[in-house]
């Protein structure tokens, strides 16, 4: 059978789809040219990361490791087939053929088999718990085995063999590694570099022996095999993982006579065409100037250069850099260039601390001009730094021994702006520092931009310390420019766009935008203004011209769920409720059958309330003397107290009395973003005061006050503000601290983000609150009490306005409730009814497909 | 997902246009199908816009309680679940490619709100 694909596009067919085979695809889609693309995986998944294949054993998944999908293929249009093994090219037709009998014209071809692990040929290799390490089913396997196992022996002490005992060491195995030659990572380091390596990861109980020839694998006595040596020594294990190096896969290119070289490989020339010019081989089976490459960034140089050769563009080939930086069971390695210092001529540096493990060795030119390659065992602090020296032939400075000298305050550090344009950050994805600044001025502004942006970083990872060290530096360039405006309709921040409000008066969105903005406003400025507004004139928040800048959540004053319904949060000031309120919240949720979950911050959350059911929900609580949580807000949200001196034998002030004093004066304030207190009455610090906003804790003789805490994705301890303070000055500083911050932070930047980025910070807050340094202090004060005065609850004023009350439905033309929100049981409460099991309530209608 | 598609589209007096809120959304049921309806003031005057109320991809009727505004010269409405801005004019998703909803004509008549189906 053959199957015919469109004639007019040139027919691309890929043989393997391992990372460099998938780095192809990726550049020729990039590439915008119109190719048929067929990829053929003899895997029966597609590519996965390879380079972090050990992750496997601390948790990553197959799925973590997947490069691609299905999905992502059919977007591309390229037709990707797995456990397609080729095993026939008809070179004259340009045709290839599966183990399945399919066909595949093709009007190029391009190898990208990769390599196989080389298993020395030794009597008794090939039994069962003698194991590879290459593929994720060779990890599963790995796996396997050593749940049935106690010692491991990994054969070769390369970098893969080491990563792979590290492997077995992870899976509580008693680990060995057999090596060869006289010393571990014989191709990257130096015999002096290779037995401080040995000694490092003997003393992490990694056994290692070297100079050992193993001549047979037999039946052990204590352990499974006996592994016997030509010295006559042997070593007893119950499993054996071969990592002796690879051998390229070019069993294809040999059966249908492509030129391979002596010892293997698919011979290539710089355009990583085959001596067949319809074929090309790229990555870890092809062979370019007697060479083959076992790294994945000379793999993806040959991708780009076969890509390059295809569409007609610029770019070949040209051999690669080697130099690594890893490391192995927590011990730093790392290579560069000429690590042994075979140049003539060459000069060398080296630099020992016995006592901490490190060595270094520079290896400069004759003229002692420029670098040529390093060894880095213990620290390698300096590989960024060497490796750019090294790639762009930087100058070296007058005495390159500082660059390895433990750094003692002079040490010429190379900096981003030292290195020019044209200078490679990444090599994996060949992106240089040009192409970094032209992603910032295009409009990427942070490193998550640049990283998705050109994908520096993404392959070894080796680059990011360095990658990170050039976008900040191109950022705080134009850092000011880059961050200042809030979205596209104002050129303003927040803390610009409050002063305007202020100074000029400014009450509605409309004015704001008429006067400083363009454009109709967005999801981002439109909340902001309002939270000034109501910041500024503490507008009640529901005000009409107000209603359209409101985020879901605060024009319907709760959480929005993710099936359209809110959630309902009383407030519960420091977490103290009667008994009778208690019960009200029950009879309520029962009432309306709603989910209640107790909350981090002492309250309870009802969950599962229609947008419609709102109101009557609301109208119940407030009646039963509840007001509104604020829990959808900007804004203060719970003061959490400990129960202090009155009831604790430890407590020294009674926290909860001063936690719901707090929470009642600073319940209204409407801020750039959420804020929580917490108030602990004794050093035990059980209300947890020192992860909020504001934390306080009893004294023998008042409270201390912490600021600028928080939870969440990036927890920060509070800062200790002031010591022993009474109740007025406690309440005075924190008036001033949020006020200011009110005023002065940025759109959801959280008190720590914003006192970090404070010019001074903590020392500089200080001086602004408690000493006056800005002469504000009176006016924040008074703008807190204004606040504080005109504090209304946004529910009980909704339920008494029957034009607020309009809003609160999903119909306007029914009163039908939305029908997509369904609920089942579970645990004994409501969830929302997943789409599976929405449908299978529904009567389906059979539908004939014609 | 049961409709029948209509041989021709029909106009349907949904509202009173005083049921619209500026700048804002509202929702109406018609046939069984929830619309979201969308009342922009651009330049001084309204535009009336109509498009479905389901998120594809928040899977909830919720597009009408979005913020309306502006992206690019576009105007559009962000879902309030998680962002994605949709073109009020033809339903396009700005992030995603291959997501967009329905959008329907709808005039104002006579102070009523007519949506075509």
């Amino acid at each position: 059978m053959t199957l015919s694909i469109s004639p007019e596009k040139q027919r691309i067919v890929i043989i393997g789809n391992g990372m460099v085979g998938h780095h192809f695809v990726e550049q020729l889609i990039n590439s915008n040219a119109n190719f048929d693309i067929t990829v053929l995986s003899g895997e029966s998944r597609l590519a996965y990361d390879r380079v972090y294949l050990s992750s496997y054993f601390s948790g990553k998944t197959a799925a973590d490791l997947a490069l691609t999908d299905e999905e992502t293929y059919q977007q591309w249009g390229v037709n990707a087939i797995t456990d397609a093994w080729v095993n026939e090219i008809d070179r004259s037709n340009q045709i290839v053929t599966t183990k399945d009998g399919i066909s595949y014209p093709y009007d190029k071809l391009i190898l990208s088999t990769g390599s196989y692990p080389f298993v020395p040929p030794i009597p008794g290799n090939e039994q069962e718990h003698c194991l590879v390490y290459r593929t994720i089913e060779d990890l599963e396997a790995i796996s396997a085995s050593a749940a049935q196992s106690q010692v491991g022996v990994v054969v070769g002490g390369g970098l893969l063999g080491l990563e792979a005992a590290n492997a077995l060491k992870a899976a509580g195995l008693d680990t060995h590694v057999v090596e060869f030659a006289p010393q571990l990572m014989a191709v990257q380091l130096d015999a002096m570099g290779g037995a401080l390596l040995k000694d490092k990861i003997e003393s992490l109980g990694v056994q290692v022996h070297t100079q050992k020839a193993t001549e047979a694998i037999e039946a052990g006595e204590q352990c499974r095999y006996r592994m016997k040596f030509a010295d006559g020594s042997h070593l007893e294990t119950d499993m054996v993982l071969f990592s002796a190096g690879i051998r390229p896969s070019d069993q294809l290119a040999r059966q249908f006579g492509l030129t391979v070289g002596e010892r293997g490989g698919i011979v290539i020339d710089n355009q990583c065409k085959t001596s067949d010019p319809n074929v090309y081989a790229i990555g870890e089976c092809a062979l370019w100037e007697k060479r083959i490459y076992g790294l994945v960034a000379p793999g993806y140089a040959m991708a780009r250069a076969a890509v390059a050769s295809l569409t007609h563009a610029e770019g070949e080939f040209a051999g690669a850099d080697m130099s690594t930086k890893l490391k192995l069971m927590g011990v730093e390695v790392g290579s560069i260039g000429d690590a042994h210092g075979r140049t003539p001529g060459a000069l060398v540096y080296t630099y020992h601390d016995q006592p901490a493990g490190v060595y270094k060795k520079l290896v400069v030119d004759a003229n002692k001009t420029f670098v040529l390659g390093a060894v880095l065992i213990g620290d390698t602090s300096d590989y960024d730094t060497l490796l750019q020296y090294t790639l762009n032939t930087i100058e070296l400075p007058e005495a390159p021994e500082a660059l390895i000298l433990p750094s003692s305050g002079e040490k010429p550090m190379l900096g981003a702006d030292a290195l020019g344009d044209s200078a490679t950050i990444c090599s994996c994805h060949n992106v240089s520092k040009g192409d970094i600044v032209d992603a910032i001025e295009s409009g990427s502004c942070s490193l998550g931009d640049v990283k998705s942006c050109t994908k520096a970083s993404t392959g070894c990872g080796g680059c990011s310390a360095l990658l990170k060290n050039v976008v900040d530096a191109e950022l705080e360039k134009r850092g000011v420019e880059v961050s200042k405006a809030i979205c596209e309709h104002f050129n303003h921040t927040r803390q610009e766009l409050y002063h305007l409000v202020q100074v000029e008066k400014i009450d509605t969105f409309d004015a704001l935008l008429n006067k400083h903005g363009k454009g109709l406003g967005c999801e981002i400025c439109k909340p902001a203004a309002a939270s000034i507004f109501a910041s500024v004139w503490n507008d009640y928040i529901l005000r009409q011209a107000h209603q359209p800048l409101q985020d879901t959540n605060d024009t319907y004053l709760g959480n929005m769920q993710k099936d359209g319904t809110y959630s309902v949060v009383p407030r519960v000031a420091g977490g103290e409720i009667t008994p009778d309120k208690l019960i009200l919240l029950g009879e309520v949720a029962k009432e309306y059958n709603l989910y209640t979950k107790i909350t981090g911050g002492q309250r309870v959350d009802l969950f599962g309330a229609r947008v419609d059911q709102l109101p009557a929900i609301w109208k119940k609580l407030v009646d039963g003397g509840f007001e509104t949580g604020h829990a959808y807000a900007k804004s203060l949200r719970t003061v959490k107290s400990c129960v202090g001196s009155t009831w604790c034998r430890f407590g020294v002030q009674d926290s909860v009395g001063q936690a719901i004093d707090l929470e009642n004066r600073y319940k209204g304030l409407r801020a750039p973003h959420k804020i929580k207190f917490g108030v602990s009455g004794c050093t035990r610090e059980c209300a947890e005061a020192q992860g909020k906003d504001i934390g306080i804790i009893a004294t023998e003789n008042g409270w201390n006050l912490y600021v600028c805490g928080n939870g969440g994705m990036k927890p920060r301890h509070a800062d200790l503000f002031a010591t022993d303070l009474d109740d007025a000055t406690l309440v005075k500083y924190i008036d001033r601290v949020l006020m200011f911050y009110t005023k002065t932070a940025d759109r959801l930047q959280r008190t720590s983000v914003w006192m970090e980025n404070l010019e001074g910070g903590l020392d500089y807050l200080k001086s602004v609150v408690i000493e006056d340094a800005l002469g504000i202090c009176d006016a924040l004060e008074a703008q807190m009490q204004n606040i504080a005065d005109s504090y209304q609850c946004e529910w009980k004023t909704t339920i008494e306005s029957p034009e607020a009350l309009k809003r609160f439905r999903q119909f306007v033309n029914s009163d039908q409730p939305d029908s997509n929100i369904q609920f089942v049981t579970e645990r004994e409460q409501i969830r929302p009814a997943t789409s599976a099991e929405k449908y299978a309530g529904q009567q389906v209608i059979p539908v004939e497909i014609v | 997902m049961y409709a029948q598609a209509k041989a021709s589209t029909s106009w349907n007096d949904v509202c009173h246009v005083n049921e619209l809120v500026t700048n804002s959304g509202v929702c109406v049921l018609v046939d069984g199908i929830q619309i979201a309806l969308f009342d922009v003031l651009v330049e001084g005057k309204h535009q009336y816009f109509a498009i479905s109320n389901w998120d594809p991809i928040g899977q909830a009727n919720v597009l009408y309680r979005g913020i309306v505004g502006s992206l690019q010269g576009n105007i559009v409405v962000a879902s309030p679940l998680y962002k994605e801005h949709y073109v009020l004019a033809t339903g396009a998703c700005i992030e995603r490619e291959d997501v967009s909803v329905h959008h329907y004509a709808v005039r104002v008549e006579q102070e009523r709100v007519l949506v075509a189906l």
